[in-house]
């Protein structure tokens, strides 16, 4: 399998090129097929890798192919790194990803420009396993900006419509401003370390003393670049935007697989933010208030992408505790159950879209579940899972996240406890709208309605299937089986481990258990009473006052953002290009001429106003000051 | 090296019709390139200056033709012979009027720049400078737009006046020079000047390379001759002559008056990254493609006049991958401004759109260079600017961090400029327009597959400088 390493990323690249060459030669089907199946190769070597480590803990398959750059003491190969967290993101990627390409042929279906969509899907493939694969930091960040330009390219799809190009380029931006902290991270890394490739650079990390200030600074900048990424506060606005792409990316891209960069980056990370309590101090902040306030954000919403949207970046929030609270495996563990319950959620989503003719608004929907069974079905186990009912994959995995926060801070905990309350309350609001009730929409919308072909309930049913029994890789004690994923991932986890806190006890793990399915149910009755016995609809955004309009307004973040940076940096622009660039230093330079123009005036007889004069001159002056220098 | 230039000037006026002497142009432009490529393949990175040829030219002055290529001076050269050929066919499928002189100034400014990138001496070094200005300003004047007469005499006479500053410079190392004098680049090595004999030389040189580059607030004329002078003329001015100032430090200050440079860099720097951010907002402010890129490349060139000040391995070899990175994209660039132009006959971008629809290859072409010249990783520019912040960094993380300021506003603006020319729903303007021709779309092929390969393996570019700038940096012996 070592062999076939390469092989990993480059049949994606494969597949891009393909399309993007072909482009219209290509018979839509076949290019939809092509890209699938260069996905399902890189899984297939994926699998045989996890297969291969899965016997040996000590095995780290590493393959350097060329020194990229070098000057003085700096060389950089370009080289693959496998290892068990990095197998793992390869299965996520190329699985969920191979399930969301296949899907994605179904969806698509009516576009005409399909070529070009395969080509940018695997096209960011190829990027996310760059970045899980790269052996150094440079090449992480390949794959993290390149994963960033394909996010671009896939939110402006349809690029007809501005303001879709306006979300794209907002998404490519910000990220942007998150890679140059991941830059200046990157370079104080080389400084200190003197090298960018992780084994060296964690060798040497974990040598310095506990709470070193440059780690302290390195671990903040690094983090900065996941704040872009992964969406956290403040640099999270463009994710919602991000919703105008096609559904299936929002999915892969917007869901299951490039948000997580950032957390398997401080993942990969963990020996050096182990060693920087106050950085991770920071980051459970930070990841708390984003998870609280997106869930918060989340409970008014009316379109049916943004839910989710907004519910990517408070899950985002939960795993970037679980990494500020040193539960490394346990933020991991939530990305691989979060990509199967999210993507799932947001195929579902394009499900509906797709029978509602493009609708997205849950005001206009409801009473879908007799029309789109399966869709229903796959959806309702999707919010079951997000919602952290036992025995789906959410569950374990935020309640480990929660137990980790409770031994870090009980503050943190009840916090993070009432988000997960929030979260079930608007996903179930989000179930209740559109599945059931009455049919809201247009008698036009209600004619077609339509359960999705095959190609998009299989993936559906596969990653519910998926979000069913996915949690079961990490069982609590309480269940006395063993934990897998903390038992695999231990070798590269060791250092986090050995730092890590106690233990919650049975007693706390059980009440857990029993409070969630009590408030679980409490949440589904109260939503169902509201939505559907009541049958109440959100009111239109004009109507909402108080609190649920700042609410509905996203707590008026980007109207900030624009008031604050975007427009100031506008109109500054233009007015020193006004005031001090041609009003001031071009004045500046003009007036030299201006001056000498009225002193040669003077001087017209030994003018001609001819160049070729002035040049002569010049030159004669030149050689004459050369003389008279020989001659002293 | 020289003859195939030359040759060229003389070639181009035999031929009657405008396509056999563009054709004719192209071809010994390439053979010049050829020629390049045989000498890179004999280089030896590690042997120090090479191809020497020295001859006296005025011997009791110490005059001489001495000609030499280290790594530095070979890059500089590819770097010519592969642009020149790039910027000759950009001119094919574009009528040209009086297209002999035209071509023959080309190969005049390529003459003069390889004469600049391989001398060793200083006089001869000043007088391929000055010969350099005397195509590009008639290209210019007699081929350029609008209002092209004040503007070129502006751009003349600012930059000559700094030229002169340089020749006094060049004349005292002279003078100091022991015995008969001499011009030759070894003596002024050995040369030990005091600190503040340097400290007063790095301003007369400083001002001759600042304005060429130019470095902010010397800058005034470029955005004006940049816009006003023809398609081949903004790329000869962009992708090669301004290197010549960057050149310049490497080569004529950092080993001559290393004590100069190093009691200044700081201010050099201030300099530099304040024109990354000033240019770079002055870029978000332009309706007009060209001025656009014209002033984005007063924020890239300033980045690696930076680095080059950072007086480190890591940000002189940044600086040198840069110029051959930033070269090619601005050749790519104004020739997307060209197309654009050519079809359009209307530069401000709010009167664009939609031109995605009309023309695919031309949008992935414009994507990718646009890509290279915000840096993203496996193109060229990251490369290059990854070294040059690194570099910058190492002197202090916080001019680094504004110098990194780039790389958010690159994107501000380039992406701006993509939506508003490319994206969005068709226009009258996107419909009416003319698919790019077989020679346009090879062009920018070539172009968009050398960003990627150097961006993808950079090394054999790389390998090359090294060795030279460490020896240059060892030469000079100081530091920050």
């Amino acid at each position: 399998m070592n062999n076939l390493l390469w092989l990993i990323p480059v049949l994606p690249l494969l597949g891009f090129l393909i399309n993007g060459i072909g482009n219209k030669h290509i018979p839509p089907a076949a290019s939809g097929w092509l890209a699938s199946l260069t996905v399902l190769g890189s899984f297939i070597i994926s699998a045989g890798l996890f297969m291969q480590l899965l016997h040996d803990p000590a095995t780290v398959v590493q393959a350097d192919y060329f020194q990229w750059m070098n000057a003085g003491a700096f060389d950089l190969n370009f080289g693959f790194l496998v290892d068990r967290l990095s197998v793992i993101m390869l299965l996520v990627i190329t699985g969920v990803g191979f399930l969301i390409h296949v899907y994605s042929i179904g969806y698509m279906s009516h576009e005409p420009d399909y070529a070009r969509y395969f080509a940018y899907l695997n096209l960011f493939v190829f990027f996310m396993l760059v970045l899980v694969l790269g052996s150094s930091y440079v090449l992480m960040f390949v794959g993290w900006e390149g994963v960033g330009l394909c996010s671009y390219l896939l939110i402006g799809f349809w690029f007809k419509n501005q303001n879709y190009n306006d979300a794209a380029k907002k998404a490519f931006i910000m990220n942007r401003i998150g890679d140059l902290g991941f830059l200046l991270g990157m370079f104080l890394i080389f400084q200190t370390f003197g090298s960018l490739e992780y084994d060296t650079v964690f060798a040497s990390a974990s040598l310095l003393p506990f709470n070193e200030p440059v780690l302290t600074a390195i671990t903040l900048l690094l983090f900065i670049g996941a704040i872009g990424k992964s969406a956290q506060l403040p640099l999270y606005t463009w994710l919602p935007d991000a919703m105008a792409g096609p559904t299936p990316v929002s999915a892969l891209i917007h869901a299951a697989t490039m948000v997580t960069a950032g957390i398997y980056m401080v993942v990969r990370s963990n020996v050096l933010y182990v060693m920087a309590p106050f950085s991770s101090e920071i980051i459970a902040v930070v990841g708390l208030v984003t998870a609280v306030m997106a869930a918060l954000i989340g409970l008014k919403q009316t379109d049916i992408k943004k839910v989710l949207a907004y519910s990517t970046v408070s899950q985002l929030g939960f795993m970037v505790v679980a990494l500020g609270t040193g539960a490394y495996t346990t933020a991991l563990f939530h990305v691989i159950t979060h990509a199967f319950f999210k993507a799932l959620l947001f195929l579902c989503a394009g499900s509906v879209i797709h029978a509602m003719g493009g609708e997205q608004d849950v005001r206009r929907m409801g009473g879908l579940k007799k029309a789109l069974p399966v869709t229903h079905f796959t959806f309702l186990i999707g919010t079951l899972a997000i919602a952290g009912a036992p025995p789906f994959a959410g569950f374990f995995s935020k309640d480990e996240i929660l137990a980790n926060a409770y031994i870090h801070s009980p503050l943190m905990f009840a916090v993070l406890a009432i988000t997960a309350i929030i979260t079930a309350v608007y996903m179930f609001r989000l179930y209740f709208l559109t599945f059931h009730g009455t049919f809201r929409g247009t008698m036009h919308q209600k004619d077609h309605l339509h359960e999705s072909p095959a190609t998009m309930t299989v993936p559906l049913i596969i990653l519910a299937v998926l979000s069913t029994i996915g949690g079961f890789i990490g069982m609590p004690e309480i269940f006395h089986a063993p934990h897998f994923l903390n038992d695999f991932m231990r070798p590269v986890t060791a250092l986090a481990d050995a730092y890590k806190g106690g233990h919650v006890s049975h007693m706390f793990e059980y009440i857990l258990i029993g409070v969630t399915l009590v408030i679980l149910a409490a949440v589904v009755y109260l939503t169902h009473k509201k939505y559907v016995t009541d049958g109440h609809v959100p009111a239109r955004d004009s109507d909402l006052v108080g609190i649920q309009r700042v609410l509905a307004n996203k707590f008026y973040v980007d109207e900030f953002f624009n008031a604050v940076f975007t427009r100031p940096m506008d109109v500054l622009s233009r007015l020193s290009y006004k005031w001090i660039e041609l009003g001031l230093i071009d004045k500046i330079v003009n007036s030299f001429g201006t001056v000498t123009n009225g002193t040669s005036s003077m001087l017209r007889f030994s003018q001609q106003g001819n160049l070729g004069y002035y040049l002569f001159a010049m030159v004669f002056a030149i050689m004459l000051m050369l003389v008279y220098m020989l001659v002293i | 090296m020289f003859l195939f230039p030359i040759l060229g000037m003389l070639v181009v006026r035999l031929l009657s019709d405008s396509k056999s002497t563009a054709r004719a142009a192209l071809l010994l432009s390439l053979v010049s390139l050829a020629d390049t490529i045989w000498k890179l393949s004999m280089f030896n990175p590690a042997g120090g200056v090479q191809f020497l040829f020295d001859q006296y030219w005025v011997e009791n002055l110490g005059i001489s033709f001495k000609f030499g290529l280290d790594g530095v001076g070979l890059i500089m050269v590819l770097l010519t012979n592969a642009l020149v050929p790039l910027i000759i066919y950009s001119s094919f499928d574009r009528e040209i009027k009086d297209f002999k002189n035209y071509f023959s100034l080309i190969f005049l400014m390529q003459f003069a720049l390889l004469g600049v990138f391989s001398s060793l001496d200083g006089f001869l070094f000043y007088v391929f400078w000055e010969l350099a200005l005397i195509p590009i300003w008639f290209i210019c004047l007699l081929w350029g737009g609008h209002d092209r007469v004040r503007i070129t005499l502006k751009f003349f006479i600012y930059t000559l006046s700094g030229s002169l500053l340089m020749l006094v410079g060049l004349i005292y190392l002279y003078l100091q020079t022991p015995g008969t004098h001499s011009f030759d680049i070894n003596s002024f090595y050995e040369l030990a000047l005091n600190q503040e004999q340097q400290s007063w030389l790095f301003w007369a040189f400083f001002a001759a390379f600042a304005i060429k580059i130019p470095i902010f607030p010397f800058h005034t004329w470029q955005p004006d001759t940049y816009t006003t002078a023809p398609t081949q003329g903004t790329m000869l001015l962009s992708g090669i002559m301004l290197k010549m100032g960057l050149y310049g430090i490497i080569r004529w200050m950092l080993p001559v008056i290393p004590l100069g440079v190093s009691e200044w860099s700081w201010l050099a720097i201030l300099l530099a990254v304040t024109g990354i951010i000033y240019s770079s907002a002055m870029a978000i402010a332009q309706k007009d493609f060209k001025r656009l890129i014209a002033y984005s490349s007063i924020a890239h060139v300033g980045l690696i006049a930076a680095g080059i000040f950072s007086l480190n391995i890591m940000g002189l070899q940044g600086a040198v991958y840069q110029m051959i990175s930033h070269g090619v994209n601005a050749v790519g660039l104004f020739f997307i401004s060209d197309i654009l132009l050519h079809r359009m006959k209307d530069r401000t971008m709010n009167e664009m759109g939609g031109l995605a629809h009309s023309s695919r290859p031309f949008a992935i072409g414009f994507m990718i260079i646009l890509l290279g010249s915000i840096a993203l990783p496996l193109t060229n520019g990251f490369i290059g600017e990854f070294m040059l912040l690194s570099g910058l960094f190492s002197v202090n993380a916080w001019v680094a961090m504004f110098a990194g300021l780039i790389v958010i506003f690159g994107a501000v603006y380039m992406l701006r400029a993509y939506q508003k020319i490319m994206l969005g729903a068709e226009t009258e303007a996107s419909a009416s327009f003319i698919p790019l021709t077989i020679n346009e779309k090879v062009l920018i092929g070539i172009i968009s597959i050398i960003i990627i390969i150097t961006g993808v393996y950079p090394k054999p570019l790389l390998d090359i400088a090294g060795p030279s700038l460490q020896a240059i940096l060892n030469q000079a012996g100081v530091s920050i």
